[in-house]
């Protein structure tokens, strides 16, 4: 079925695939998080300028990303990563 | 690499001592409600034991080796090794261990001595003391603890509502027919600024470097005289080793998980163990905890959640354990070890 897609829409498959994926890790941080949220988390929705955000929430979000995704991410990366679009992207490209 | 079995070592007995003064986190005014509840969630910290100014961590561990000694009705002549493992020593000279000695009426020809370790110094104290043993001595004491809420800043909120005071006593004895106890030890010293307290010994002594107390960020405020902590790196640090190492003490004693009893935890933070846990795969009732009750108490954890979370199981028949310790160094440690029926117990320090 692949060879028979097109370029662009092999690209809108795996765009779909990223969206799935960047979805169930906004549910997961919307559960651990529910004594925050104020509204729903997007992509873009910058991590530590939510409100109450504090280093407690840093150490659960790096064990909720260990226990569900099994990676690790370090004090630092999870410092330059400001949105959850960051941290997916940091998530999948220690999954690669 | 520091894998090793030692066999014919027998744990008699375990008592603990914690200060009578209790400290509700709810009491700690720096936080708000909510930061108090996200405290109490992350950690399991609840409730603490805090030691009153003149009390230090050996009158903890003296008071449970003299109530251990005493009810056991031990020969004080009969032991041949005191072991003090602690980071907060009475002196920075003498070694607490002969002070204890004295103390505790041990005989002059009883070799003493200190271990500067913290979170992992339980298993390490176990391993030094079961090698020395097996060498030919008969009985050894082994005091485990810390006095840490002496070196915490009020002023700094990632310290000062973690640690609890606590001391403790294992009696060890030669015995011709225990299993083999399973050690894994490690170090990283890399990882030392992870915990650290900066001045007060030879690198920058207090006297000539006494400080002013700064603000490194908002809530974390302290000087170099007291103890500052990197929660994150201490954190990672917890999560990437503590599960494989446990793992690799299981194989190199030929061992299945679900074999274990109980994975006793150093107590440091509940979030950890509650991932260590995870990562292994084991139910909740696995990990018996003491950290809703003391806070974080050192090297004192495992022997503390021994005497309390496990006396009604460890009092009445034997258990397959593994005690994990990891922390200060940085420096962890397993054992895998058969222990029990034997007495603990829990005393307040009146």
């Amino acid at each position: 079925m692949w060879d028979i897609l097109g370029q662009e829409q092999l690209s809108n498959i795996k765009f779909v695939h990223l969206i799935m994926d960047i979805q169930e890790l906004i549910n997961h941080i919307e559960i651990e998080f529910d004594d925050l949220q104020k509204g729903p988390l997007y992509p873009d929705t910058s991590i530590r300028e939510i409100e109450g955000w504090s280093s407690m929430h840093a150490l659960l979000l790096i064990a909720l990303i260990d226990n569900h995704y099994d990676v690790l991410l370090t004090g630092e990366e999870l410092k330059n990563a400001l949105t959850v679009q960051d941290i997916y992207e940091v998530i999948s490209k220690r999954k690669a | 690499m520091a894998k090793f079995a030692i066999d014919k070592i027998k744990i008699e007995a375990i008592y603990s001592c914690v200060p009578s003064q209790k400290i509700k986190t709810s009491e700690y005014s720096l936080f708000s409600n909510y930061e108090c509840l996200l405290f109490e969630k992350t950690t399991g910290i609840k409730e603490r034991r805090v030691a009153s100014k003149d009390l230090t961590c050996s009158d903890l561990c003296f008071k449970a080796a003299e109530s251990l000694l005493t009810d056991l009705k031990i020969d004080r002549e009969e032991i041949d090794v005191l072991i003090f493992v602690s980071q907060s020593p009475d002196y920075f000279l003498p070694a607490t261990a002969i002070i204890l000695q004295e103390k505790l009426g041990l005989a002059k020809n009883c070799m003493a001595f200190d271990i500067n370790l913290g979170c992992s110094g339980y298993v390490y104290g176990l391993s030094v003391l079961s090698s020395l043993l097996k060498s030919g001595l008969k009985k050894g004491l082994l005091l485990a603890g810390d006095k840490s809420t002496i070196s915490t800043s009020f002023n700094d909120k990632s310290t000062y509502p973690l640690f609890g005071d606590a001391g403790s006593a294992t009696l060890l004895s030669f015995d011709k027919i225990s299993e083999p106890m399973f050690f894994d030890l490690h170090s990283d010293g890399s990882g030392k600024d992870a915990i650290i307290i900066e001045y007060g010994h030879s690198r920058f002594p207090y006297n000539t470097f006494n400080d002013e107390e700064r603000e490194y960020e908002p809530g974390i405020k302290r000087s170099r005289n007291h103890l500052a902590l990197d929660g994150m790196k201490v954190f990672n640090f917890a999560l990437k080793e503590v599960a494989k190492s446990i793992d690799e003490c299981l194989q190199f004693a030929k061992n299945e998980k679900e074999s274990v009893d109980f994975f006793v935890l150093h107590q440091a933070n509940k979030l950890i163990n509650d991932s260590v846990r995870k990562k292994m795969k084991l139910a909740e009732d696995k990990f018996p905890m003491s950290i809703d009750n003391f806070g974080n108490t050192s090297s004192a954890s495992i022997p503390l959640t021994i005497c309390t979370s496990l006396k009604n199981q460890i009092e009445n028949k034997e258990l397959t354990l593994l005690l994990s310790g990891f922390g200060v160094g940085l420096s962890w440690a397993n054992v895998l070890l058969k222990m029990g029926p034997i007495p603990v117990k829990c005393i307040d320090y009146d």
